[in-house]
């Protein structure tokens, strides 16, 4: 058993004949995932990428009996895309566009409630899992297979803490890239609760940033819950104050969501916390030693 | 809803626009807000006959100057003033315009007043007394909700309030299915203590509010105070009004309410530029891929001894034109002692970056202080060559503790 997605995912791609959802497509397949087909609307019955091209993801589903979508249309219409994904049943909704609307989202998470659905991102790099399914934009080599989960709002933060983890001996069970946008499908906790009930998975990176307070949430429940040993990272100590840095949802707001104040929550929950991202491999390796 | 965690939200407001008060009170008042009236000058002359429109279609005998800064806390610095007279609000219009004011949220180095708002007075005397409250619009990022935020306690900073008296910060939260309801603005009503008339308009105000803010895509509105004036109108006396970016395409007329004079002229060239920079106070420039990583990068530095001079996200593309983009805009900045790249390629080849890289140098020329070039990745090894064979003065390594310790060395 791995998170999310595996080697029997059946994935479709929404915003499948554009520009992006092209070159990831092709990336995927490349790495071995099972792409089954895509959607773009007005296109349906052609064939992209030797996969057949469907007008909704309803016909999609029904014809591949595709479970995982991941969705790069354009930000007007990404809320879209992720209701119909959800009403037609796929299980995994992963969506990497940026710039969606907040109150898009508002919408869409209200949709999704009480639905089986589980939404990763948007604005994120998606989930993979080591030599079964790629299904995001990140680099697939980087990420070998093992005993490492990864929860993470960051795209390249998440591959610089794979990098380490394999240079340092270890590699990844399922990696997952929940996004940093002030509203996102699921949540740092809720990953980490993934990843703790996962059999193929022995230790957790937990990387946040700077602004809410996703990370204290996880920390709190790993304290009284967690079995396997976590280690923690959180970017963004030295930004200052008021200024968003990047993502949307990285600014601080109160003394709660410093880096300083998520870290010293982090550690008092027992969480290995280390300064310095040049750090989280050597002491991943250091902890699963022990 | 904790009273810290409501202050949390409402400072940290995500992905905005700002725009000045007396645009945001334009926006209230074509959904039906009350407001205090008021029109925007450039001059004490426009200040002048502004005044006597307002006088025309208000009534009001006093007016109130206020400068249009993108900033909190203009009453203390000096920003707004009561003027008795058109001859107040000619003298007091030159000098607001044009100063440099300094509020808790400009720093140190404040913001040039290019604008008045010559407003009514509204605390005029009459039948009943006036009375001053706080209300905030914006999303409960916990819940995934909209949250109405109000105070019995306007006027002041809300900081003050949940500090010396949280309890009497409240917050009713809207369902996305249905909106606002009618028994919800009308507990919000009683919560303030209104009655009769004053209830009725407020009830209206919240509900005129809400409505404005779902319509403009708004990620923010703070008013404060909500007026209730002695005839019992219910007013919005000043108006912050944050707007999603990300909503803006939806909206082409707020979208050109942007008033990019009040915004750092450096970011405002970067996000021409697709770069994604914020300008900082430190010693290290620093130019990374990814949101994350940057922070991340701009860690290192400090854990090394340095301070970053600036965020700085180039983004997916790292190509050459991208990269001497970056460079330059960099270099802007006089504090800059090093300047520390860091790009993990991913999809993006590192050796294209490193080509990048030597080309932006050669086309800057002059490049004066050592840049230190951290390539992971995709062909990270091949990368390093190009930079290493380049014979020009940038230092490369591969890994990030690597780069720690150059970015010591060179401070050292």
């Amino acid at each position: 058993m791995s998170v999310l997605v595996n080697k029997n995912s059946k994935i479709i791609v929404q915003g499948f004949t554009g520009s992006e959802g092209t070159f990831h497509a092709g990336q995927m397949i490349d790495y071995g995932t099972q792409v089954v087909g895509g959607v773009t609307p007005g296109k349906g019955g052609t064939k992209h990428l030797d996969r057949p091209v469907f007008n909704t993801v309803a016909d999609a589903v029904n014809t591949t009996g595709a479970d995982v979508s991941i969705i790069f249309v354009p930000p007007a219409f990404a809320a879209d895309a992720i209701m119909e994904a959800a009403d037609a049943g796929i299980k995994v909704i992963v969506c990497i566009t940026e710039g969606i609307p907040v109150a898009d989202m508002v919408n869409v998470k209200e949709y999704l409630r009480g639905r089986s659905s589980t939404l990763i991102g948007p604005n994120c790099p998606g989930v993979i899992t080591p030599e079964e399914a790629k299904v995001g934009i990140m680099p697939g080599f980087v990420f070998r297979k093992g005993k490492i989960g990864i929860v993470s709002k960051s795209g390249t933060l998440t591959y610089e803490a794979a990098d380490q983890v394999v240079k340092a001996g270890m590699g990844i069970s399922t990696a997952i890239g929940i996004g940093g946008d002030p509203i996102i499908g699921t949540t740092t906790l809720e990953a980490v609760k993934l990843l703790m009930a996962d059999d193929e998975t022995d230790g957790i990176v937990m990387i946040g940033e700077i602004g809410g307070n996703l990370e204290a949430l996880a920390s709190e429940w790993i304290k009284e819950n967690g079995t396997k040993p976590v280690v923690g990272f959180i970017a963004g100590k030295t930004a200052p104050a008021g200024r968003r840095m990047g993502h949307a949802g990285a600014i601080v707001g109160g003394a709660d969501d410093t880096a300083e104040a998520k870290m010293r929550i982090m550690r008092e929950c027992g969480i290995h916390v280390v300064d310095s991202p040049a750090q989280i491999g050597q002491k991943m390796a250091e902890v699963m030693a022990k | 809803m904790p009273t810290a965690f409501i202050l949390l939200l409402l400072a940290a407001n995500f992905r905005k626009m700002n725009i000045h008060e007396y645009q945001g009170k334009e926006i209230l008042k074509r959904f039906g807000v009350g407001i205090q009236e008021g029109f925007v000058a450039e001059t004490p002359e426009e200040a002048v006959e502004a005044a006597k429109k307002l006088q025309e279609q208000t009534g009001t005998g006093w007016w109130v100057v206020k400068a249009q800064v993108h900033a909190g806390g203009r009453g203390k610095g000096g920003g707004i003033k009561l003027a008795k007279s058109l001859d107040d609000v000619k003298s007091l219009s030159a000098q607001i315009l044009g100063m440099t004011l300094v509020t808790p949220q400009t720093g140190a180095e404040g913001k040039l007043v290019r604008k008045v708002m010559i407003a009514q007075d509204v605390y005029y005397p009459g039948a009943e007394p006036v009375a001053e409250f706080y209300m905030s619009v914006l999303l409960n990022r916990q819940t995934g909700r909209d949250v109405i935020i109000y105070s019995t306690e306007g006027g002041m900073d809300i900081e003050d309030v949940a500090h010396n008296h949280p309890e009497k910060i409240l917050n009713e939260e809207i369902d996305p299915k249905v909106g606002i309801q009618g028994f919800q603005a009308r507990k919000i009503a009683y919560n303030l203590g209104l009655s009769g008339e004053a209830n009725k308009q407020m009830v209206k105000f919240i509900m005129a509010l809400y409505k404005a803010y779902v319509a403009t895509d708004a990620s923010q509105f703070e008013i404060n105070p909500v007026l209730k004036t002695s005839d019992s109108k219910i007013i919005a006396v000043d108006a912050k009004v944050n707007l999603d970016e990300n909503g803006l395409f939806r909206h082409p007329d707020l979208a050109a309410m942007r008033d990019v004079l009040e915004e750092d002229p450096t970011e405002v060239e970067a996000a021409e530029h697709n770069l994604n920079y914020v300008k900082l106070d430190g010693n290290i420039g620093c130019m990374v891929n990814g949101a994350g990583l940057a922070m991340a990068t701009m860690d290192i530095i400090k854990l090394a001894g340095g301070d970053p001079a600036n965020f700085l996200d180039v983004g997916g593309t790292a190509d050459a034109a991208r990269v001497e983009q970056a460079f330059r805009i960099i270099l802007k900045d006089p504090n800059v002692k090093a300047i520390l790249v860091n790009i993990f390629g991913g999809i993006v080849r590192c050796d294209r970056v490193a080509q990048g890289i030597v080309d932006a140098y050669r086309s800057i020329g002059e490049i004066n202080v050592p840049i230190i070039v951290r390539l992971q990745g995709t062909n990270a090894v091949e990368a390093k060559e190009i930079i290493d064979n380049s014979g020009l003065q940038v230092q490369s390594v591969i890994l990030l503790q690597e780069a720690a310790d150059k970015v010591k060395e060179v401070l050292a």
